[in-house]
Protein backbone atom coordinates (compact mmCIF):
# COMPACT_ATOMS: atom_id res chain seq x y z
CA UNK A 1 0.00 0.00 0.00
CA UNK A 2 1.66 3.42 -1.09
CA UNK A 3 1.12 6.07 1.10
CA UNK A 4 1.05 9.84 0.00
CA UNK A 5 2.28 11.93 2.61
CA UNK A 6 4.03 15.63 3.46
CA UNK A 7 7.98 16.02 2.83
CA UNK A 8 8.00 15.85 6.78
CA UNK A 9 5.01 13.42 7.57
CA UNK A 10 8.14 10.78 4.94
CA UNK A 11 11.44 12.14 6.60
CA UNK A 12 9.87 11.62 10.40
CA UNK A 13 10.80 7.52 9.48
CA UNK A 14 14.09 8.27 9.02
CA UNK A 15 16.75 7.65 11.90
CA UNK A 16 20.34 8.69 12.67
CA UNK A 17 22.90 6.42 11.98
CA UNK A 18 20.89 4.73 9.12
CA UNK A 19 22.41 4.03 5.28
CA UNK A 20 20.24 6.11 2.80
CA UNK A 21 20.60 5.98 -1.01
CA UNK A 22 19.87 9.15 -3.08
CA UNK A 23 19.17 9.24 -6.46
CA UNK A 24 20.39 11.79 -8.91
CA UNK A 25 23.75 12.49 -10.88
CA UNK A 26 25.22 15.87 -10.17
CA UNK A 27 22.28 17.15 -8.58
CA UNK A 28 20.18 16.02 -11.69
CA UNK A 29 17.47 13.68 -10.51
CA UNK A 30 18.02 14.61 -7.13
CA UNK A 31 14.93 14.93 -4.26
CA UNK A 32 16.02 18.30 -3.38
CA UNK A 33 12.81 19.31 -1.37
CA UNK A 34 13.79 15.70 0.93
CA UNK A 35 17.05 16.23 1.31
CA UNK A 36 15.86 20.12 2.77
CA UNK A 37 13.74 17.73 5.09
CA UNK A 38 16.49 15.80 6.41
CA UNK A 39 18.13 18.63 7.22
CA UNK A 40 15.69 20.33 8.78
CA UNK A 41 14.63 17.36 10.61
CA UNK A 42 18.23 16.68 12.40
CA UNK A 43 19.25 13.77 10.96
CA UNK A 44 23.00 12.77 10.85
CA UNK A 45 25.45 9.81 11.05
CA UNK A 46 23.76 8.98 8.38
CA UNK A 47 25.63 6.75 5.50
CA UNK A 48 24.88 8.05 1.99
CA UNK A 49 25.08 6.03 -1.12
CA UNK A 50 24.74 8.21 -3.95
CA UNK A 51 26.57 8.63 -7.53
CA UNK A 52 28.15 11.63 -6.45
CA UNK A 53 28.47 13.88 -2.88
CA UNK A 54 26.95 17.20 -5.23
CA UNK A 55 27.79 20.32 -4.89
CA UNK A 56 28.06 22.70 -2.05
CA UNK A 57 24.77 23.81 -1.45
CA UNK A 58 22.94 21.68 -3.83
CA UNK A 59 20.95 18.65 -3.23
CA UNK A 60 22.81 15.99 -1.53
CA UNK A 61 25.62 18.47 -1.30
CA UNK A 62 23.91 19.94 1.55
CA UNK A 63 24.04 16.57 3.76
CA UNK A 64 27.78 17.11 3.66
CA UNK A 65 27.55 20.84 4.36
CA UNK A 66 25.62 20.17 7.43
CA UNK A 67 27.79 17.16 8.25
CA UNK A 68 25.35 14.93 8.41
CA UNK A 69 27.22 11.89 6.48
CA UNK A 70 29.96 9.68 8.30
CA UNK A 71 30.15 7.52 5.54
CA UNK A 72 29.83 7.66 1.47
CA UNK A 73 29.56 5.50 -1.44
CA UNK A 74 30.10 7.41 -4.34
CA UNK A 75 31.89 7.19 -7.86
CA UNK A 76 32.68 10.98 -7.94
CA UNK A 77 33.27 13.48 -5.16
CA UNK A 78 35.22 16.19 -7.33
CA UNK A 79 31.62 18.95 -7.09
CA UNK A 80 32.13 18.90 -2.95
CA UNK A 81 35.68 19.49 -1.69
CA UNK A 82 34.62 18.97 1.86
CA UNK A 83 34.23 15.20 0.94
CA UNK A 84 37.76 14.92 -0.39
CA UNK A 85 39.22 16.94 2.67
CA UNK A 86 37.35 14.61 4.75
CA UNK A 87 38.25 11.57 3.09
CA UNK A 88 42.04 12.37 3.46
CA UNK A 89 42.08 13.59 7.07
CA UNK A 90 39.87 10.02 7.65
CA UNK A 91 36.98 12.26 9.40
CA UNK A 92 34.86 10.16 6.73
CA UNK A 93 34.71 6.72 5.20
CA UNK A 94 34.60 7.49 1.38
CA UNK A 95 34.35 4.05 -0.23
CA UNK A 96 35.14 5.10 -4.03
CA UNK A 97 33.31 2.39 -6.44
CA UNK A 98 32.98 2.48 -10.19
CA UNK A 99 30.16 3.69 -11.47
CA UNK A 100 29.35 1.05 -13.08
CA UNK A 101 29.55 -1.32 -10.42
CA UNK A 102 27.73 0.97 -7.93
CA UNK A 103 24.86 0.85 -9.81
CA UNK A 104 24.84 -2.99 -10.14
CA UNK A 105 25.39 -3.45 -6.44
CA UNK A 106 22.57 -2.04 -5.97
CA UNK A 107 21.21 -3.59 -8.43
CA UNK A 108 21.99 -7.12 -6.71
CA UNK A 109 20.95 -6.23 -3.43
CA UNK A 110 17.41 -5.11 -4.93
CA UNK A 111 17.47 -8.47 -7.42
CA UNK A 112 18.28 -10.92 -4.64
CA UNK A 113 21.61 -11.62 -5.80
CA UNK A 114 24.45 -12.60 -3.84
CA UNK A 115 26.66 -10.33 -5.77
CA UNK A 116 27.84 -10.00 -8.89
CA UNK A 117 30.74 -10.31 -11.40
CA UNK A 118 32.61 -7.18 -12.76
CA UNK A 119 35.71 -6.83 -15.10
CA UNK A 120 35.65 -3.46 -13.88
CA UNK A 121 38.38 -2.53 -11.67
CA UNK A 122 41.02 -5.58 -11.86
CA UNK A 123 44.46 -5.19 -11.58
CA UNK A 124 43.59 -1.52 -9.76
CA UNK A 125 43.20 -0.81 -6.20
CA UNK A 126 39.43 -1.37 -6.58
CA UNK A 127 40.52 -5.27 -6.79
CA UNK A 128 42.04 -4.79 -2.91
CA UNK A 129 40.01 -6.96 -0.43
CA UNK A 130 38.04 -8.15 -3.41
CA UNK A 131 37.82 -11.98 -4.25
CA UNK A 132 39.14 -12.40 -7.85
CA UNK A 133 36.70 -15.29 -9.91
CA UNK A 134 38.23 -16.66 -13.44
CA UNK A 135 35.33 -17.16 -15.54
CA UNK A 136 36.30 -18.71 -18.95
CA UNK A 137 39.62 -17.69 -18.58
CA UNK A 138 38.89 -13.53 -17.75
CA UNK A 139 39.17 -12.23 -14.15
CA UNK A 140 36.31 -11.02 -12.64
CA UNK A 141 35.88 -9.12 -9.18
CA UNK A 142 33.19 -10.74 -6.77
CA UNK A 143 31.50 -6.89 -6.09
CA UNK A 144 28.96 -7.20 -2.84
CA UNK A 145 24.81 -6.32 -2.80
CA UNK A 146 24.87 -2.86 -1.71
CA UNK A 147 21.74 -2.19 0.28
CA UNK A 148 19.68 1.11 2.41
CA UNK A 149 17.64 1.45 5.16
CA UNK A 150 15.92 4.31 3.17
CA UNK A 151 16.30 5.08 -0.48
CA UNK A 152 15.14 9.14 -1.70
CA UNK A 153 14.49 9.63 -4.96
CA UNK A 154 12.58 12.14 -7.74
CA UNK A 155 10.25 11.06 -10.39
CA UNK A 156 8.87 12.97 -13.20
CA UNK A 157 5.13 11.45 -12.47
CA UNK A 158 3.86 9.01 -10.10
CA UNK A 159 0.19 7.63 -10.16
CA UNK A 160 -1.22 6.94 -6.62
CA UNK A 161 -0.17 3.23 -7.05
CA UNK A 162 3.90 4.56 -6.57
CA UNK A 163 4.26 3.36 -10.93
CA UNK A 164 6.93 6.03 -12.09
CA UNK A 165 8.04 7.53 -14.62
CA UNK A 166 10.86 9.57 -15.15
CA UNK A 167 12.32 12.46 -17.35
CA UNK A 168 15.89 12.02 -19.80
CA UNK A 169 18.99 12.21 -17.60
CA UNK A 170 16.83 12.77 -14.23
CA UNK A 171 16.71 8.54 -14.02
CA UNK A 172 19.89 7.94 -13.90
CA UNK A 173 20.53 5.53 -10.20
CA UNK A 174 16.46 6.03 -8.91
CA UNK A 175 15.11 3.30 -10.94
CA UNK A 176 17.71 0.86 -9.34
CA UNK A 177 17.88 2.68 -5.67
CA UNK A 178 13.74 1.76 -5.62
CA UNK A 179 14.75 -1.92 -5.25
CA UNK A 180 17.68 -1.52 -2.96
CA UNK A 181 15.88 0.15 0.35
CA UNK A 182 13.33 -1.27 3.33
CA UNK A 183 11.83 2.18 2.60
CA UNK A 184 11.44 3.94 -0.59
CA UNK A 185 10.29 7.46 -0.61
CA UNK A 186 9.43 9.31 -3.69
CA UNK A 187 9.20 12.94 -4.31
CA UNK A 188 7.10 13.21 -7.28
CA UNK A 189 6.62 16.32 -9.83
CA UNK A 190 3.58 15.43 -9.98
CA UNK A 191 0.81 12.55 -8.42
CA UNK A 192 -1.82 11.49 -10.78
CA UNK A 193 -4.43 9.35 -10.23
CA UNK A 194 -4.45 5.15 -11.41
CA UNK A 195 -4.77 4.31 -14.63
CA UNK A 196 -3.32 7.90 -15.98
CA UNK A 197 -0.19 6.36 -16.80
CA UNK A 198 -0.28 3.86 -19.58
CA UNK A 199 0.99 0.30 -18.26
CA UNK A 200 3.55 -0.11 -20.80
CA UNK A 201 5.25 3.24 -20.03
CA UNK A 202 6.25 3.20 -16.40
CA UNK A 203 9.98 3.10 -15.11
CA UNK A 204 9.56 2.04 -11.96
CA UNK A 205 6.52 -0.63 -10.99
CA UNK A 206 5.13 0.74 -7.84
CA UNK A 207 5.83 -2.54 -6.20
CA UNK A 208 9.30 -1.08 -5.44
CA UNK A 209 7.43 2.21 -3.67
CA UNK A 210 6.38 2.83 -0.46
CA UNK A 211 6.21 6.64 0.33
CA UNK A 212 4.76 9.60 -1.93
CA UNK A 213 5.75 13.33 -1.85
CA UNK A 214 4.36 15.54 -3.99
CA UNK A 215 6.84 18.14 -5.12
CA UNK A 216 9.34 19.66 -6.81
CA UNK A 217 9.51 21.55 -9.87
CA UNK A 218 8.65 21.34 -13.63
CA UNK A 219 10.55 21.77 -16.28
CA UNK A 220 9.31 20.73 -20.14
CA UNK B 1 50.99 25.15 -33.01
CA UNK B 2 49.85 26.82 -30.25
CA UNK B 3 48.36 24.69 -27.22
CA UNK B 4 44.65 25.31 -28.50
CA UNK B 5 45.53 24.33 -32.11
CA UNK B 6 47.28 21.07 -30.70
CA UNK B 7 43.60 20.61 -28.83
CA UNK B 8 41.96 20.89 -32.64
CA UNK B 9 44.63 18.79 -34.58
CA UNK B 10 44.55 15.97 -31.91
CA UNK B 11 40.67 16.01 -31.50
CA UNK B 12 40.38 16.15 -35.35
CA UNK B 13 43.01 13.30 -35.56
CA UNK B 14 40.53 11.30 -33.09
CA UNK B 15 36.89 12.09 -34.91
CA UNK B 16 38.72 10.17 -38.40
CA UNK B 17 38.93 7.37 -36.19
CA UNK B 18 35.37 7.04 -35.56
CA UNK B 19 33.24 4.42 -37.49
CA UNK B 20 29.78 4.92 -39.07
CA UNK B 21 26.96 3.62 -37.04
CA UNK B 22 28.11 3.25 -33.81
CA UNK B 23 28.10 4.85 -30.06
CA UNK B 24 30.84 6.70 -29.13
CA UNK B 25 31.35 7.59 -25.56
CA UNK B 26 33.71 10.94 -25.14
CA UNK B 27 35.21 11.97 -21.63
CA UNK B 28 35.06 15.14 -19.90
CA UNK B 29 37.60 18.18 -21.59
CA UNK B 30 39.89 17.34 -24.36
CA UNK B 31 37.97 14.25 -25.66
CA UNK B 32 34.53 15.83 -25.75
CA UNK B 33 36.22 18.19 -28.25
CA UNK B 34 36.01 15.46 -31.08
CA UNK B 35 32.14 15.67 -31.39
CA UNK B 36 33.04 18.78 -32.82
CA UNK B 37 35.04 17.30 -36.11
CA UNK B 38 33.23 14.39 -36.68
CA UNK B 39 33.19 13.60 -40.85
CA UNK B 40 29.98 14.50 -41.99
CA UNK B 41 29.55 11.13 -43.72
CA UNK B 42 30.02 9.81 -40.53
CA UNK B 43 27.04 9.15 -38.78
CA UNK B 44 27.66 8.13 -34.74
CA UNK B 45 25.89 9.03 -31.71
CA UNK B 46 27.59 10.19 -28.39
CA UNK B 47 26.37 8.31 -25.37
CA UNK B 48 25.89 9.96 -22.01
CA UNK B 49 27.23 7.51 -19.43
CA UNK B 50 24.75 9.34 -17.10
CA UNK B 51 21.78 7.55 -19.07
CA UNK B 52 21.55 8.62 -22.59
CA UNK B 53 22.03 8.24 -25.80
CA UNK B 54 22.33 10.83 -28.98
CA UNK B 55 24.04 13.84 -26.62
CA UNK B 56 23.08 16.91 -29.15
CA UNK B 57 24.69 20.72 -28.85
CA UNK B 58 24.07 22.45 -25.78
CA UNK B 59 20.67 24.62 -25.59
CA UNK B 60 20.06 27.87 -26.02
CA UNK B 61 19.65 30.00 -22.24
CA UNK B 62 15.62 29.79 -22.91
CA UNK B 63 15.22 26.41 -24.01
CA UNK B 64 17.48 24.90 -20.54
CA UNK B 65 15.95 21.81 -19.37
CA UNK B 66 16.97 20.56 -15.91
CA UNK B 67 16.69 16.81 -16.68
CA UNK B 68 18.74 17.09 -19.66
CA UNK B 69 22.35 18.01 -18.23
CA UNK B 70 25.79 15.24 -20.10
CA UNK B 71 27.97 13.18 -17.83
CA UNK B 72 29.71 16.59 -16.45
CA UNK B 73 26.38 18.02 -15.35
CA UNK B 74 26.43 20.82 -18.20
CA UNK B 75 23.12 21.44 -20.23
CA UNK B 76 22.55 19.41 -23.23
CA UNK B 77 19.86 18.30 -25.82
CA UNK B 78 18.69 14.84 -26.91
CA UNK B 79 18.78 14.30 -31.18
CA UNK B 80 16.35 12.85 -32.87
CA UNK B 81 16.74 8.59 -32.66
CA UNK B 82 17.99 9.46 -29.11
CA UNK B 83 16.82 7.47 -26.22
CA UNK B 84 17.07 7.62 -22.33
CA UNK B 85 17.88 4.99 -19.78
CA UNK B 86 19.08 4.22 -15.95
CA UNK B 87 22.11 3.88 -14.81
CA UNK B 88 22.42 0.11 -14.98
CA UNK B 89 21.25 -0.12 -18.32
CA UNK B 90 23.75 2.58 -19.23
CA UNK B 91 26.98 1.02 -17.53
CA UNK B 92 25.28 -2.48 -19.36
CA UNK B 93 25.90 -0.81 -22.66
CA UNK B 94 29.44 0.27 -21.38
CA UNK B 95 30.79 -3.14 -20.00
CA UNK B 96 28.71 -5.28 -22.44
CA UNK B 97 30.81 -4.37 -25.51
CA UNK B 98 27.87 -1.95 -27.30
CA UNK B 99 30.18 1.16 -26.85
CA UNK B 100 32.20 0.59 -30.23
CA UNK B 101 35.06 3.66 -29.47
CA UNK B 102 35.80 5.72 -26.05
CA UNK B 103 37.98 8.32 -26.09
CA UNK B 104 39.73 9.90 -22.44
CA UNK B 105 41.77 11.41 -21.12
CA UNK B 106 45.25 10.66 -19.52
CA UNK B 107 47.87 11.11 -16.13
CA UNK B 108 50.08 8.10 -17.50
CA UNK B 109 49.41 5.46 -20.29
CA UNK B 110 52.15 2.85 -21.12
CA UNK B 111 53.43 0.91 -23.29
CA UNK B 112 51.88 -2.07 -22.60
CA UNK B 113 48.50 -0.19 -22.75
CA UNK B 114 47.89 0.33 -19.11
CA UNK B 115 46.15 3.61 -18.36
CA UNK B 116 46.57 5.71 -15.33
CA UNK B 117 43.84 8.82 -15.04
CA UNK B 118 41.76 9.35 -12.28
CA UNK B 119 43.89 9.29 -9.38
CA UNK B 120 47.59 11.27 -7.40
CA UNK B 121 48.43 9.79 -4.61
CA UNK B 122 48.78 12.44 -1.94
CA UNK B 123 46.25 14.67 -4.04
CA UNK B 124 42.45 15.01 -3.49
CA UNK B 125 41.04 12.48 -5.14
CA UNK B 126 38.07 12.98 -7.41
CA UNK B 127 36.85 9.50 -7.74
CA UNK B 128 36.99 7.40 -10.79
CA UNK B 129 33.24 8.05 -11.97
CA UNK B 130 32.59 6.05 -14.87
CA UNK B 131 35.95 5.64 -16.86
CA UNK B 132 37.31 2.53 -14.92
CA UNK B 133 34.22 0.69 -16.68
CA UNK B 134 34.64 2.93 -19.82
CA UNK B 135 37.90 1.95 -20.28
CA UNK B 136 37.23 -1.95 -19.33
CA UNK B 137 34.12 -2.13 -21.55
CA UNK B 138 34.71 0.09 -24.91
CA UNK B 139 35.40 -1.84 -27.66
CA UNK B 140 38.22 0.63 -28.31
CA UNK B 141 39.93 2.87 -26.42
CA UNK B 142 41.48 6.15 -27.78
CA UNK B 143 43.51 8.60 -25.30
CA UNK B 144 43.76 12.28 -25.99
CA UNK B 145 46.20 14.08 -24.29
CA UNK B 146 49.49 16.39 -24.14
CA UNK B 147 52.01 14.36 -24.73
CA UNK B 148 53.93 15.75 -21.60
CA UNK B 149 53.07 16.82 -17.99
CA UNK B 150 53.27 20.48 -17.02
CA UNK B 151 56.18 19.67 -15.44
CA UNK B 152 57.50 18.62 -18.47
CA UNK B 153 57.91 14.88 -17.71
CA UNK B 154 56.72 12.75 -19.67
CA UNK B 155 53.33 10.91 -19.96
CA UNK B 156 53.83 7.98 -21.72
CA UNK B 157 56.03 5.69 -20.04
CA UNK B 158 57.60 1.99 -19.91
CA UNK B 159 55.34 1.16 -16.81
CA UNK B 160 52.86 3.84 -15.22
CA UNK B 161 53.28 4.13 -11.74
CA UNK B 162 50.10 5.66 -10.77
CA UNK B 163 47.23 4.10 -9.74
CA UNK B 164 45.97 2.43 -12.81
CA UNK B 165 42.24 2.64 -14.20
CA UNK B 166 42.66 -0.37 -16.03
CA UNK B 167 45.15 -3.31 -17.27
CA UNK B 168 46.04 -3.61 -20.90
CA UNK B 169 42.92 -1.68 -22.32
CA UNK B 170 44.15 1.41 -24.61
CA UNK B 171 44.33 0.97 -28.44
CA UNK B 172 45.64 4.29 -29.68
CA UNK B 173 47.59 7.36 -28.15
CA UNK B 174 46.84 10.66 -30.11
CA UNK B 175 48.95 13.35 -28.55
CA UNK B 176 50.35 16.65 -29.69
CA UNK B 177 52.88 15.38 -30.92
CA UNK B 178 52.65 12.00 -32.10
CA UNK B 179 49.85 9.58 -32.92
CA UNK B 180 50.97 5.74 -30.85
CA UNK B 181 49.28 2.50 -31.23
CA UNK B 182 49.39 -0.25 -28.85
CA UNK B 183 50.12 -3.58 -30.66
CA UNK B 184 50.78 -6.79 -28.87
CA UNK B 185 54.48 -6.61 -30.13
CA UNK B 186 54.73 -2.74 -28.07
CA UNK B 187 53.96 0.64 -28.95
CA UNK B 188 54.28 1.65 -32.43
CA UNK B 189 54.82 5.06 -33.78
CA UNK B 190 52.48 5.70 -36.56
CA UNK B 191 52.15 9.67 -36.99
CA UNK B 192 54.05 12.50 -35.87
CA UNK B 193 52.87 16.19 -35.49
CA UNK B 194 53.96 18.75 -37.94
CA UNK B 195 57.06 20.28 -37.69
CA UNK B 196 58.03 17.58 -34.78
CA UNK B 197 61.07 15.26 -35.77
CA UNK B 198 60.83 11.25 -34.85
CA UNK B 199 63.82 12.16 -32.26
CA UNK B 200 62.09 14.72 -30.68
CA UNK B 201 58.90 12.33 -30.05
CA UNK B 202 61.21 9.81 -29.13
CA UNK B 203 63.24 12.32 -26.48
CA UNK B 204 59.76 12.89 -24.92
CA UNK B 205 58.58 9.37 -24.46
CA UNK B 206 60.23 6.75 -22.11
CA UNK B 207 57.77 3.91 -23.20
CA UNK B 208 60.13 2.01 -26.30
CA UNK B 209 58.76 2.85 -29.26
CA UNK B 210 58.91 0.91 -32.62
CA UNK B 211 59.09 2.93 -35.48
CA UNK B 212 56.56 2.40 -38.65
CA UNK B 213 58.33 2.14 -41.11
CA UNK B 214 55.96 4.37 -43.35
CA UNK B 215 55.48 6.98 -40.29
CA UNK B 216 53.55 9.81 -41.60
CA UNK B 217 52.74 13.62 -40.54
CA UNK B 218 49.41 14.00 -38.67
CA UNK B 219 47.26 15.22 -41.47
CA UNK B 220 43.91 16.62 -40.20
Amino acid sequence: MVQILSAKQAISKMEDGMTIAVGGFLGCGCPDMLIDEVIKQGCKNLTLICNDSGFPGKGVGKLQDENRLSKVYASYIGGHPETGKQMQTGEMEVILTPQGSLAEKLRAAGAGLGGILTPTGVGTIVEEGKEVIVVDGKQYLLELPLKADIALLKAHKADEKGNLVYRKAARNFNPVMATAADLVIVEAEEIVKAGEIDPDMIHTPGVFVNILVKGGSQNG
Amino acid sequence: MDKKEARIMIAKRIARELVGGTVVNLGIGMPTLCASYVPKDIDVMFQSENGFIGIGPAPKAEEMDKDCVNAGGSPVTILPGGCCFDSSTSFGIIRGGHIHTTVLGALQVDQDGNLANWMVPGKMVPGMGGAMDLVVGAGRVIIAMEHLAKDGSTKILKKCNLPLTAKNEVDLIVTDMAVMEVTKDGLVLKEIAPGITVEEVVNSTEADLIIFTNIETISV
